[in-house]
C-alpha cells in the first residue's frame, strides 16, 4: 500500500461501525456510483475489518459519502500506516511533506486524536502514543476545544474481544475529514417515531436501504408494502419525494389496534404522513393508497426512481391478496362500499418476488434499483436461490443473520432493459396450488425463481414456523423484538486528545 | 389524494383495455401549500400523461390557465412550472371516488386515501 505522490491520489481511510457488517460495502459502493465514482478498496481489505481504505477519489467525493453513510463512522486522509510503530513512521516519513505542511502551520491549531480498536487505553498510555509522533513536523498550536485540524492515530487490535494483543496488529495516522450520518439511527429510531407498526424497519437499516437504492433528491419512490412508512421516512430524509400502497385498510389510515406497549389502540393522527411531518418531510409525501401490490393499478410506464420495501413473509405480518379459494356469490348490489373488506387469500412467498421483479422491470426507469428483503432458511441457501430477471442486474446480496438458521438478505437489483412491450395480461389468477419454479411471462420478463423458501425458526420470538407454497400464513406475534441488527458489542470508542 | 398520484394510476377492473384516465367525482378537495421545488416538476413532466392532468384539473376546478399542449422550454418558465406545482401537488382530492372509464367501477377515496382494492369477486 505505498502512498501516491500526487494530491490526486490521495488515500483515504473510513472508519466503519462495527455493525451490519455485510452492509457496509454495498452501501459505499452505492454511494460512490451515486456520484459516478469507482469502489476502489485497497487490497487486503477483509470484510469483517472496521477500517476500509480507498484509492482514486478527491476529498469531495469522501465527503459525499460521509453526509450519507449510516455506516461509516469518520473518514480521514491516510498520511501513513504500518504493521508496528516503526513502519508507520517510515511510512509517515516517506508521506510527501507538502501534503502535510498546510495543515501544521504555525499559526494554525490542531488536535491529535488516539483511537483504539478492540482495546482501552489508559491516558498516560495515551500521551506517550501522542509523543511518539515528534517526528511530524507539527508547528501550530494545541487547541483541545476548537482546533482548525484534527489528526488521528487509529489503532486495529482485531476483532477478538476474547483475545486482545498486547501490540496493535496495524495502525494508521491521518487527517480528520468528516464524520458520517450515525446519528440519524438515534434521531430517527422507532422507538420515538410518532406511528409504528409490529415490523417497522429498523431506523439504520432503513438509511441503508435508501443508500444501497441511490435514492437521491427529486426522485420518485415507491414501497409497495409500505406498512407503517419507515422506508419511505428514509428516502425522504435524501430528498425523495415518496408514496406507498398496503392492502392492510387499517395501516393505511393508521386505525386499528396499536402496536405499542400499553397503548390498545391507535390515536387520531397515527399515520404515514404524520410520520413524515415528524421529521419535517411533510413535503415530500406524495400518497398512500390502500391496495393489492399483485395487482397493477399503475399505467404501464416508467414512473419509480426507486422501489425500495420489506415485503411480507407471513411471519410477523401475514401475506395476502385479494381473492378467495371459494366459489363466490356476488354480492347483492354492485355498490362498493368504503366499508366492505375483500376477502383475501394467501399470497405465496414465490408468487411476491415474481410479481415483485415483473413489477420493477415495468415500473422503473432506467438504472432505477429494487432494494428488498429476501427472507432465507440458512442451511438450505444458495445464491441460485436469489430470483432473478432478464431486465434487472444484481447489485449486491447482504445477509442479516437473524438466528442460528435464518436470515434475510438484503437483494439490491438495478434495472438495465426495458421490457419488451408484449401486453402482460392482466394478472391471471393463480390457483393457490404449489408455487411454480419458473414463471414465464413472456420471453423477456420471465423471472427465474428459484427453490421455493422453507422459513423455520426455532425463535420463540418468531410465531410462525413453516412457510411453504400451499400453506396459509398466520399472522405474527405481536410482541416481537427487534431482531439481532441492534445487539451490536459496544465497542471502546476512546476519542481523546 | 394528489393529482400527480392520479396521473400514474389507472383502472384494473377484470377485462377493461380502457382503464386510463380515472375520472373524479370529488365531493371534498382541498388546497394544501406544498414547497414549490422547479427541479422536481420539471423532472416529472415528461412522466406525465399531460392531458389527463389537465381534465383531472378542470374536474376540480384548478386547471387554472393551463394550456391543452405542453409548452416548449417549460424547464424556464417558472411561472408554469408554479401552476404545474400546484395542480400535481397541492390539489388534493379528501373524499369522493375514482370510477373507471370502462366498467363504471368506482374506488372510494376517504380522508384523502384510495382505496384500490377490487372485491373478490372481480379479480
Amino acid at each position: 500500500m505505498a502512498t501516491s505522490n500526487s494530491r490526486s491520489c490521495l488515500q483515504y481511510l473510513l472508519h466503519l461501525a462495527q455493525e451490519n457488517l455485510d452492509f457496509r460495502r454495498a452501501e459505499i459502493k452505492s454511494l460512490l456510483a451515486l456520484r459516478g465514482k469507482p469502489f476502489h478498496p485497497c487490497e487486503d481489505f477483509k470484510e469483517k475489518s472496521p477500517f476500509l481504505c480507498l484509492d482514486g477519489l478527491s476529498e469531495e467525493d469522501v465527503h459525499s459519502i460521509m453526509a450519507r453513510s449510516v455506516c461509516a463512522k469518520s473518514a480521514f486522509e491516510l498520511w501513513g500506516h504500518g504493521r508496528t510503530h516503526s513502519e508507520l513512521r517510515t511510512s509517515l516519513l516517506n508521506y510527501p511533506s507538502e501534503n502535510m505542511v498546510r495543515f501544521m502551520q504555525k499559526d494554525s491549531t490542531y488536535r491529535i486524536n488516539v483511537y483504539t480498536f478492540n482495546k482501552t487505553l489508559e491516558f498516560p498510555d495515551r500521551i506517550k502514543k501522542i509523543d511518539a509522533l515528534e517526528y511530524l513536523p507539527f508547528e501550530g498550536t494545541v487547541s483541545l476545544k476548537n482546533p482548525q485540524h484534527i489528526f488521528c492515530l487509529l489503532e486495529d487490535y482485531g476483532t477478538d474481544p476474547n483475545n486482545i494483543p498486547e501490540h496493535p496488529d496495524y495502525i494508521f495516522f491521518g487527517r480528520w475529514i468528516a464524520d458520517g450520518q450515525r446519528e440519524l439511527i438515534r434521531s430517527h429510531s422507532v422507538k420515538n417515531r410518532h406511528f409504528i407498526g409490529n415490523t417497522s424497519m429498523d431506523a439504520g437499516l432503513s438509511f441503508i436501504m435508501a443508500n444501497h437504492a441511490k435514492v437521491k433528491e427529486n426522485d420518485l419512490v415507491f414501497d409497495p408494502f409500505v406498512g407503517t412508512g419507515s422506508l419511505l421516512v428514509a428516502c425522504s430524509h435524501f430528498g425523495a419525494y415518496v408514496c406507498g400502497t398496503d392492502i392492510d385498510y387499517n395501516t393505511i389510515h393508521g386505525k386499528g389496534r396499536s402496536s405499542r406497549k400499553n397503548q390498545k389502540w391507535r390515536g387520531p393522527d397515527e399515520n404515514i404522513r404524520a410520520n413524515l411531518r415528524q421529521y419535517g418531510k411533510e413535503k415530500m409525501y406524495l400518497d398512500v393508497m390502500v391496495s393489492d401490490a399483485s395487482k397493477p393499478v399503475w399505467r404501464e410506464a416508467a414512473l419509480f426512481d426507486a422501489i425500495i420495501t420489506d415485503p411480507p413473509y407471513g411471519i410477523r405480518e401475514s401475506t395476502r391478496r385479494t381473492g378467495s379459494h371459494k366459489d363466490i356469490t356476488k354480492p347483492p348490489e354492485r355498490i362498493y362500499v368504503e366499508s366492505h373488506v375483500p376477502v383475501s387469500q394467501a399470497y405465496h412467498l414465490s408468487d411476491i418476488f415474481t410479481d415483485l421483479l415483473n413489477f420493477s422491470a415495468h415500473h422503473l426507469v432506467m438504472g432505477g434499483r429494487l432494494v428488498y428483503w429476501l427472507p432465507v432458511y440458512r442451511p438450505e441457501y444458495c445464491e441460485e436461490m436469489v430470483p432473478l430477471h432478464p431486465c434487472l442486474r444484481l447489485i449486491s446480496n447482504c445477509e442479516q443473520t437473524l438466528s442460528s438458521h435464518t436470515s434475510r438478505r438484503l437483494i439490491t437489483m438495478e434495472k438495465i432493459k426495458e421490457p419488451e412491450v408484449i401486453p402482460v395480461p392482466s394478472s391471471t389468477p393463480r390457483k393457490p396450488s404449489t408455487a411454480p419454479l419458473v414463471v414465464d411471462r413472456g420471453p423477456l420478463s420471465a423471472v427465474s425463481m428459484p427453490v421455493p423458501v422453507l422459513y423455520v425458526s426455532n425463535d420463540p420470538a418468531w410465531s410462525i414456523t413453516a412457510l411453504i407454497p400451499g400453506s396459509l400464513l398466520i399472522n405474527g406475534d405481536r410482541e416481537w423484538d427487534q431482531p439481532s441488527s441492534e445487539d451490536s458489542r459496544t465497542l471502546q470508542s476512546s476519542y481523546h486528545a | 389524494m394528489k393529482l400527480l398520484t392520479h396521473n400514474m394510476l389507472t383502472s384494473h377492473v377484470k377485462g377493461v383495455t380502457k382503464g386510463y384516465p380515472l375520472l373524479i367525482k370529488a365531493t371534498e378537495v382541498k388546497l394544501n401549500e406544498v414547497e414549490f421545488n422547479p427541479q422536481f416538476v420539471s423532472r416529472m413532466i415528461p412522466k406525465l400523461e399531460w392531458s389527463a392532468l389537465i381534465q383531472a384539473a378542470e374536474e376540480l376546478g384548478h386547471r387554472q390557465d393551463l394550456p391543452e399542449e405542453l409548452l416548449p422550454e417549460y424547464e424556464k418558465n417558472e411561472e408554469f412550472l408554479k401552476k404545474v406545482h400546484r395542480a400535481l401537488l397541492e390539489v388534493e382530492v379528501i373524499e369522493g371516488c375514482l370510477k373507471c372509464p370502462e366498467s363504471g367501477r368506482e374506488f372510494p377515496i376517504s380522508r384523502g386515501i384510495p382505496n384500490m382494492l377490487l372485491n373478490e369477486d372481480e379479480v
